[in-house]
């Protein structure tokens, strides 16, 4: 599957959560399949931190890699594009071509650098909500996430209860817990020290704080994989027959962290990643225990289908489970699943056959009911 | 949907007989949805059902329920008290652990509790027994080294349990073969079903 990206220009100002205001502002996207004469085939699938709209497919038959959910969207795939009209949108912050802190200011003409204000997953449902706009499309099927991309589908239903008819919940919580919140600021930290960062002014020098990005992504990597996985898939393993007693890379779990590091580090934005990370702190719809969760859903008529995995340490079931009580107090129609498998929060990108065949169940449902 | 007629369990209209219409119903054990769907057609119920098995979960899925893998055995946290005007637990009762915590917690969710279970009072399984085998009948299909069954009851165990933990009895009744028993139904009865309020 070719795919190309697109644009959505809005000048319509976008308030955010931050008090800030986008006079205007880009999106990129990308869609997948026809959105059919009813308009009633859409699909929205929402990025995880390190995610963007290039879901599958690839932009030429030279390209490596395909999109990063090709193993699930595409012609006869799970989420079938024969079937549904799918979109995927770069988040505003992002790298990969929405407004950000990459992208070039027009007051200044410069990249917006620091200045790009911290958007929330509140405010990328809300431009999400402009751009499924301007396609016509005034109900989407479903909206999708993994992750953090979980908890925009969730802010989906919350703030557009008409115009969105299922969530797909994926290894997602209604907020982050402490634990969570400490690693993201062990990465912001290890990103904001970097000398290279220049306090995330660092475009026009052509220094990428890489070192810093790429401990945090090493250390996301290790919090993202269970300790099973890890030790079933590394182990001890040594790169040579001995240690070597210095300090380059003994073992092979070294060596794939780095590996994992470097590429990241070459690839991804700085300052989006400290923005993303920001994003995930900060999404808590019940604004911790002040008002509960149930209450905040009453206005939902959405229906939900909520899956875990059992390894997954950083967004473990019990929070999916608070997901589901929260439906249920509200007689919201919901499936909830926990899916057994190895890989830990990750599994949400893998095609462990159960997972995948409950969602494409759960596709082929949708199809029949609309 | 419809039923098919294979689908279809004898059990089904007795347990929807006792299901005022428009009830939101929660089915333990909800196997592949079967039950839920046939009290939606029949009583125009709502409701949720929960399954642990991934095969009949998905099967659940695909007959339209709401359905959730929740483990029974610790108990039924995620629903509030009252939350139910019926609450099920349908063959199921014979394999679960915490049989009091379980039916306490029914009781708590649900204002009517509904439980069925193959009777092991039933002469035919005596009769296995004093052959000295483990019974086996369709109620009973497994045997002793793979079966699923850990708190097999008879009638008289069940109205014991009841009576200990002052559960109120509103209805019971008897079956074989698609028939009530109401002549020594502990000795004749091979399905027993129960219909408990928690006040």
């Amino acid at each position: 599957m070719i795919v190309k990206s697109k644009k959505f220009k809005s000048i319509c100002p976008l308030k955010l959560s931050c008090g800030k205001v986008l006079d205007e502002y880009e999106l990129t996207y990308e869609t997948y399949g026809k959105l059919n004469k009813n308009k009633n085939n859409a699909v929205l699938v929402c990025h995880a931190l390190s995610g963007n709209h290039h879901l599958a497919g690839r932009y030429s038959s030279a390209d490596k890699y395909p999109g990063w959910w090709d193993n699930l969207i595409g012609p006869n795939k799970t989420l079938d594009t024969n079937k549904f009209f799918v979109i995927g949108i770069n988040n505003l912050g992002g790298s990969d071509g929405s407004s950000g802190p990459k992208s070039i200011n027009k007051k200044t003409n410069k990249p917006w650098g620091s200045k790009f204000p911290i958007a929330t997953v509140e405010d990328w449902v809300n431009s999400h909500e402009a751009l499924i706009t301007s396609l016509n499309i005034s109900k989407l099927s479903a909206v999708v996430g993994g992750s953090l991309g979980g908890m925009q589908a969730i802010q989906w239903a919350i703030k557009f209860p008409e115009k969105i008819k299922h969530a797909i919940v994926i290894a997602a919580a209604p907020n982050l817990t402490a634990q969570n919140i400490a690693f993201n600021e062990v990465a912001r930290q290890s990103i904001i020290t970097d000398p290279d960062f220049n306090k995330g002014n660092y475009y026009k020098k052509n220094k990428q704080p890489r070192r810093g990005l790429r401990i945090a992504r090493m250390l996301g990597h290790i919090t993202y994989l269970s300790d099973d996985v890890m030790d079933t898939k590394f182990g001890r393993k040594l790169k040579n027959k001995d240690y070597k007693y210095d300090f380059s890379t003994d073992f092979e779990i070294e060596s794939y962290l780095n590996y994992q590091g470097d590429k990241f580090a070459k690839e991804f934005d700085a300052n989006t990643y400290i923005r993303m990370t920001k994003a995930l702190d900060y999404y808590d719809p019940a604004s911790g225990s002040k008002i509960s969760l149930s209450k905040i859903f009453k206005k939902i008529k959405s229906k939900f289908l909520v899956i875990s995995f059992t390894s997954d340490w950083r967004f473990s079931p019990d929070r999916s489970k608070e997901i589901v009580k929260a439906l249920l107090d509200n007689n919201i129609d919901v499936k909830y699943a926990e899916i057994t498998a190895a890989s830990g929060h990750d599994a949400f990108l893998m095609t462990e056959p159960r997972y995948h065949a409950i969602l494409k169940s759960y596709f082929n449902k949708m199809l029949g009911n609309s | 949907m419809n039923l098919k007629k294979n689908n279809y369990r004898y059990d089904f209209p007795i347990i929807a007989n006792w299901i005022n219409p428009n009830s939101k119903v929660l089915d333990l054990g909800c196997g592949d949805g079967g039950l839920l769907n046939y009290l939606s057609q029949e009583r125009s119920i709502t409701g949720y059902g929960i399954e642990k098995n991934p095969d009949n979960w998905l099967k659940s899925l695909k007959a339209g329920i709401n359905v959730l893998q929740v483990d029974l055995e610790a108990g039924l946290s995620e629903f509030e008290d009252d939350s139910f005007d019926v609450v099920i637990l349908s063959k199921t009762i014979q394999s679960v652990h915490n049989t009091e915590e379980i039916l306490n917690e029914m009781l708590r969710v649900g204002k009517q509790v509904i439980v069925t279970f193959p009777n092991f009072g039933y002469w035919r399984n005596r009769i296995q027994l004093i052959q000295g085998v483990m019974p086996r009948s369709k109620e009973l299909p497994y045997s002793w080294f793979n079966t699923p069954n850990v708190h097999l009851c008879t009638i008289r165990d069940f109205d014991d349990l009841c009576k200990l933990n002052k559960y109120k009895i509103v209805d019971r009744l008897v079956l074989t073969d698609k028939k009530s028993v109401s002549l020594f139904p502990n000795m004749l009865g091979a399905l027993a079903l129960y219909n408990l309020v928690n006040r």
